[in-house]
């Protein structure tokens, strides 16, 4: 999801600051400010370019393509576009990784059940 | 079949943009003996935490994140240009201050990590943040682990390319050429950052003096690998 559809998910625009917990039960879009906690258990989460996230992120599946200082828990999938600049521990499944992506941190690739996590370009 | 007048149209594609080609960056393998050394530990043991002092790469995290280790990525070349870190020395010479740099690099508990990847970073860094980060690694080091090293040879110019590495097999590596923006130049204008030193053989060993062995692997490309168990 690199762009938010109309009327699929939340959207965050640029020139949105929010402090505190967000949680939902839909795919959240975030290009603006977020700072605290986001938890989407079964839902995906997109830092868009201008987005800045300084939070801990939980969620099925995770594209950044802005700023996130904070640690990404993805059930599924984490992918870092070519403009991330993540600050943080990722633990993932699958974890995709763009050329030009910034990454200070640890990833750790769990295991599904029977299959081996892979990184990728 | 092709034609006289596709293979020449062939040609002149495949000849008439020089600039084109020049702006892909160029990928070069090279064997490591060091990596192929690593290799044989990561295949031995499970749960390894190796931390990787290059650009990040989706290569390097894919091997060791598939053997089931730990990957922790950290770009200190990059992370030393911040002109943040720079204060003036005494003499009023600009230079990074290594306590600040340290305050927000390469913060880990001690004894963490079992493999460290410093790749050419001692040629690149500056001269001021050498010794504190080989001090601080070997805090962060577990014992017995190892940390892999590229010194550059006496043949080697200050404009040898600096490049980034990516493992592709157990001791194969990938070389890509690093471009920052350098501070003091334009963020457009990305160039390839100047050796800084290039050390000899005593130098070395001065460096790793605290770790218990060191191993060097003579190369044909101007580059001596060095393999420190701490």
């Amino acid at each position: 999801m690199d762009a938010p559809q109309t009327g699929e998910g939340a959207h965050i625009g640029k020139s949105v600051v929010i402090k505190g917990e967000l949680s939902g039960s839909e795919d959240l879009y975030v290009d603006g400010n977020v700072e605290g906690k986001i938890e989407l258990r079964n839902h995906s989460l997109t830092v868009g370019p201008n987005g800045n996230v300084k939070a801990d992120v939980t969620a099925k599946a995770v594209v950044i393509q802005g700023k996130l200082a904070g640690t990404v828990n993805a059930t599924e999938r984490v992918d870092l576009r070519k403009s991330a600049v993540v600050n943080g521990d990722v633990t993932t499944q699958r974890i995709a990784i763009e050329e030009g992506a910034f990454l200070k941190g640890k990833v750790e690739v769990q295991k599904e059940a029977g299959k081996a996590g892979v990184a990728s370009s | 079949m092709a034609t006289v007048s596709d293979n020449v149209m062939k040609f002149f594609r495949s000849s008439s943009h020089p600039a084109a080609d020049s702006a892909v960056p160029q990928k070069l393998s090279r064997r490591s003996s060091g990596m192929g050394e690593i290799s044989r530990l990561l295949n031995s043991q499970e749960g390894l935490c190796i931390l990787d002092m290059g650009a990040t790469s989706a290569s390097n995290i894919r091997f060791f994140t598939g053997k089931g280790h730990k990957n922790y990525s950290e770009d200190l070349l990059r992370s030393s240009l911040d002109p943040a870190l720079r204060s003036q020395d005494g003499a009023g010479n600009s230079v990074v201050d290594s306590k600040k740099f340290l305050q927000e690099n390469l913060v880990y508990p001690n004894a963490q990590f079992d493999i460290v990847l410093c790749w050419n970073l001692p040629d690149y860094l500056e001269e001021s943040l050498v010794k504190p980060t080989i001090d601080r690694l070997w805090s962060m080091m577990k014992p017995g682990g190892y940390l892999l090293a590229f010194f550059h040879t006496r043949e080697a110019g200050p404009d040898s390319t600096c490049y980034r590495y990516h493992v592709t097999d157990k001791d194969m590596l990938e070389m890509q050429e690093v471009k920052f923006a350098l501070p003091g130049h334009p963020a457009s204008e990305k160039q390839s950052p100047r050796l800084q030193r290039v050390f000899n053989n005593r130098h070395i060993e001065n460096l790793f003096r605290d770790f218990s062995s060191i191993k060097f692997f003579l190369t044909r490309d101007a580059i001596r690998e060095v393999l420190v168990v701490r």
